[in-house]
């Protein structure tokens, strides 16, 4: 690229870049009018557990870049983070395990994201809360009308419409799920579905669907921004609100509501055993001598090279496992109707969906690795994947011809 | 002239259960009802899937009780293939296990229990100075104990309060007059509250060792587990006791000595047996201790009516579930192979209440020999008791002369609060064990983490029973022409939630709510008190009945 054309490129880049951080400006100036005071300071709070400032600093750098922020965000990353304690957030769960608030929980990574979120002003939250009944319901009014307009409403579980929607039905006026997230995401500054359940339906919604269960945005009518996962990284979570305050708006997201910041890449492209794939040694049974060497899991169901997701890099529980490293391989939970369209779930798609056996395993997976991202299409270079994933394709057809 | 409560939602448990009660002119419980508001159809689901496929399924029953059910269904599935997984993967599924014990019995206390017995309010007035007296005479080195922590601990509060947004902790009961604990006590319970959010990301990461990941790990299959790599490291294995040592710790240090400091104000209910309920308790048996499970770390067995003296066996054959009072068509007592169901939803009452003289709830209504048992660790703890089982009977026996009190004080909401303590500290002292148990297998030699098999092509059936956190478990499969052809789990919350059956007799829920007197008829504390000491946990009692009447199906019981 010719200098004049770099130059020209930069000046882009720096406008675009100071109009972001003035936005950002103005929305933080903003939060401090609207919101209450922090509940917690988090200063003292991460003092306490005996993190340094250096420590925070570190963390800032590796969320802002995380975010796909330039490092002069820093500074705003960590003004959001002292903010974390401001934001209401009405928790609601529908048909769900309650599992994504126990990976919220027990979320620990990267160390200051679980001091964050222990910080956080869970206005309602069911499995929490010390008051039950009346009590209960009249936090969850209470909050919904203090802070009309400004909370976040997180939601866990999908929603039966089933049997008009009382396959579920709360508090002591026995409202069914449906009208419960009608009243109160109306009122709310933004809808963050918490795991696959309230995104897509997930486990109650996989065949037959016996309830007509739906995820949250099919079920009412609301825009949502879909933290995916059964259940998913807390730090996704995480991720996805600092954004809210730094910009006062959602992150960017693809198709499905995912934030592509946490869901633009595939697992397989930054998956630790990737190199066993292209060197094409298989882990064949479980227990086997590939699987004690830490081969690919691709031939025993793994569905990395079809979802879109952070797992490989993020990990869970302090980054100590995920399921490819303890020998699994995924199962694709991030994705809509993986109970369906991923199963077996011990047996690659292409044994089910293309008749003749295996063929190469490496053809098979770039084939349908193709497909699969061609129905992502507006995934931040999803077109760039699928023209390679086709170059790959052409190139091993003409590998074929050659050797016929 | 009685009166109608109705507590709804129940919080701080998973799911969405509802209580209600009728009350006399002096708010003591006259009669009550437990219902489940939310049925999810899992059965339905599972049906023509893969077998090897309902393990990850049926965990979503709960990420609570996150394992569980995955493991319970791997068990069913190898007994219907009629395979045995090596010994290295029955003490890897022992070590998921007891971090899983560890964590959940950890913040069932602290998170979900420990606020019905903690004013958090009165903590604010607490001497920081004697609460550091008070919690050394229960622990000579009580967990993070100094009067420096514990002004932290209310400085922190006090900011929440002063803030108006007490979050969690807002609009509950507190000044109610059933809370009995002194300001230091309650400041005490109140900081390792805080501590226990911590500790238990550790247990989780224990889990995720050996797991791949906390909750829903991923790392068990048909034939043994797939973490081969993990159980073959040994800085893994050092993790891993690393992480135990910590939990250990917190049991001994803040756990136990918080439930007996707990035990001397609150032993006045525990003597007049306040929650006790059906006092029929039954134990499936857990942790096994060689590979055909002759010898378990937590013993199978019945106590009937509460009578110590005479421990009965588990005839498997005795277990029915029905649906007279529950949202269900079919309603005579149903073996679980046979227990199918459609659903029948009557809802409530023009007043808006349960109709409890007829159909009330999603949970169906376990019976053993026709009779309600309780389930969970108070009920393995009495087995084992009966039994005369040295490792429950020691720890029962030193906890009560500790606190002076006899042995009935077990029938009650405190004694089930008790037991789960201690049985936090008995597989903490057994874990340590089972990794040298692990190592010592390896060094022979012996890396198998998997037993070959595959799905029977014949019509094949199994089942999976198990003692989990919660109470007896057992799921039930039948395979035909290599896929699921049925499939039914009666979990611990289905036990111990039952509504009424056909002659009228009450679930232990509802039974343990019967005399208790309300302090104030408004603030429902001694009702959540009670019902939170069985550890509800309603989507895994909700999610086991099949709504396709026309498929059932009659198997042999294993």
């Amino acid at each position: 690229m010719a200098k004049g054309n770099n130059s020209a490129y930069k000046k882009m880049l720096d406008k675009q870049y100071k109009e972001l951080m003035q936005r950002c400006q103005v929305h933080l100036e903003q939060i401090e009018k609207d919101l209450p005071e922090p509940k917690e300071d988090l200063h003292e709070l991460l003092k306490d557990r005996g993190f340094s400032r250096r420590d925070f600093m570190k963390w800032t750098s590796a969320m802002t870049a995380a975010l796909m922020l330039p490092p002069v965000f820093r500074p705003m990353v960590a003004k959001a983070a002292e903010n974390f304690s401001r934001l209401p957030v009405v928790w609601l769960h529908f048909a769900e395990c309650t599992g994504c608030s126990e990976a919220f929980l027990r979320s620990s990574y990267p160390n200051v994201d679980d001091i964050l979120l222990e910080t956080i002003s869970l206005e309602y939250h069911e499995t929490l809360m010390a008051a039950s009944g009346y009590q209960a319901e009249e936090n969850l009014e209470k909050a919904v009308h203090d802070f009309a307009g400004k909370f976040i409403c997180v939601i866990e579980g999908a929603l039966p419409r089933g049997l008009h929607g009382q396959y579920l039905t709360l508090g002591p006026k026995g409202k069914t799920g449906v009208q419960v997230a009608q009243e109160v995401t109306s009122k709310a500054a933004a809808v963050i579905c918490i795991g696959s359940c309230s995104a897509f339906g997930n486990i109650p919604a996989a065949k037959p669907n016996p309830t007509d269960c739906v995820g949250i945005s099919e079920a009412i009518g609301v825009k949502t921004i879909n933290i995916a996962g059964c259940p998913p990284n807390a730090v996704n979570f995480t991720g996805t609100v600092l954004h809210y305050l730094l910009f006062g708006d959602v992150p960017p997201l693809d198709s499905l509501g995912r934030p592509l910041w946490a869901y633009g890449k595939r697992i397989h492209d930054f998956c630790e055993r990737r190199p066993h794939y292209d060197a094409g040694e298989f882990v064949e049974e479980w227990g086997d001598a590939g699987a004690i060497k830490g081969w690919c899991l691709y031939k025993v169901g793994c569905k990395g090279p079809y979802t879109f997701a952070n797992c490989s890099k993020a990990r869970f529980n302090e980054g100590i496992s995920w399921p490819v490293m303890a020998g699994h391989g995924c199962m694709g939970c991030t994705e809509p109707g993986f109970w369906d369209t991923m199963a077996p779930l011990e047996k690659p798609i292409s044994d089910q969906t293309i008749g003749g056996g295996e063929k190469t395993v490496d053809r098979i997976g770039v084939v349908l690795t193709g497909a699969a991202v061609a129905g992502v299409a507006a995934h931040a270079g999803a077109t760039a994947i699928v023209r390679k994933a086709r170059n790959k394709d052409d190139r091993m057809n003409a590998e074929e011809e050659k050797h016929d | 002239m009685t009166k109608r409560i109705i507590v709804d939602p129940i919080t701080r448990i998973e799911g969405h259960l509802r209580i209600e009660v009728e009350v006399d002119n002096s708010n003591v419980i006259k009669d009550a009802w437990s219902s489940i508001t939310l049925w999810r159809g899992f059965e339905t689901i599972l049906k023509g899937r893969d077998p090897r496929d309902a393990g990850l399924i049926v965990q979503r029953f709960c990420g609570v009780c996150t394992f569980v059910h995955y493991e319970a269904s791997i068990l069913a599935c190898e007994d219907a293939f009629g395979v045995k997984p090596p010994p290295n993967a029955r003490i890897i599924r022992n070590l998921i296990n007891a971090s899983l014990f560890l964590v959940d019995h950890v913040m069932h206390f602290y998170h979900l229990h420990g606020l019905d017995w903690v004013d958090v309010v009165s903590a604010l007035s607490a001497d920081p100075k004697k609460a550091v007296d008070m919690a050394k005479a229960y622990c000579p080195n009580p967990y993070n104990c100094s009067a420096t922590h514990y002004k932290a601990v209310q400085d922190r509060i006090t900011k929440f309060v002063k803030s108006g947004r007490l979050g969690p902790f807002a609009n509950a009961y507190w000044g109610n007059p059933s809370y009995k604990l002194p300001p230091e006590a309650n400041l005490i319970i109140l900081s390792h509250y805080l501590d226990a959010l911590a500790i238990s990301k550790i247990g989780a990461q224990m889990m995720a060792i050996f797991g791949g990941k906390n909750p829903h790990p991923q790392s068990l299959v048909v034939g043994g587990v797939t973490s081969v790599m993990d159980a073959l490291e040994a800085e893994r294995l050092g993790q891993y006791l690393f992480r135990l040592k910590e939990m250990k710790n917190f049991v001994e240090t803040a756990y136990i000595p918080d439930v007996l400091l707990a035990a001397t104000y609150y032993k006045g209910e525990g003597l007049s047996g306040i929650g006790a309920g059906v006092k029929n308790y039954l134990a499936y048996g857990g942790f096994p201790l060689d590979d055909d499970w002759n010898n378990l770390l937590f013993p199978r067995g019945i106590v009937k009516g509460g009578d110590l003296s005479k421990p009965l066996k588990v005839d498997e054959t005795k277990i029915t579930e029905e649906a007279t009072h529950s949202w269900y068509r079919d309603e005579e007592p149903q073996h679980p192979y046979k227990g199918t169901t459609e659903p029948k939803y009557t809802g409530y009452d023009k007043e808006g209440h349960l109709k409890g003289n007829e159909k009330y709830s999603w949970c169906k209504a376990p019976r053993y020999d026709g009779i309600p048992y309780e389930v969970g660790p108070l009920a393995r703890f009495i087995v084992g008791y009966a039994q005369g089982y040295k490792p429950m009977k020691e720890l029962v026996d030193s906890t009560l002369k500790a606190t002076g009190l006899p042995a009935t004080v077990l029938f009650s909401t405190l004694g089930r609060t008790a037991a789960r303590a201690l049985e936090a500290k008995l597989v903490g002292d057994n874990a340590e064990a089972w990794v040298n148990e692990l190592i010592a297998n390896v060094k022979k030699g012996d890396t198998r983490t998997w037993t070959r098999c595959d799905v029977p092509r014949k019509p094949a059936q199994g089942r999976g029973m198990t003692d989990p956190p919660r109470g007896a478990l057992g799921h039930w499969i039948n395979i035909e022409k290599g896929v699921i052809a049925n499939y039914q789990a009666v979990v611990p919350s289905t036990w111990n939630c039952s509504p009424r059956d056909k002659k009228g007799v009450r679930g232990p829920y509802e039974e343990s709510l019967i005399g208790t007197k309300l302090a104030k008829v408004d603030q429902p504390l001694e009702i959540i008190r009670t019902i939170h000491s069985f550890d509800p946990c309603m989507a895994c009692a909700v999610h086991i009945i099949d709504p396709q009447t026309n498929e059932i199906k009659q198997f042999k019981v294993a």
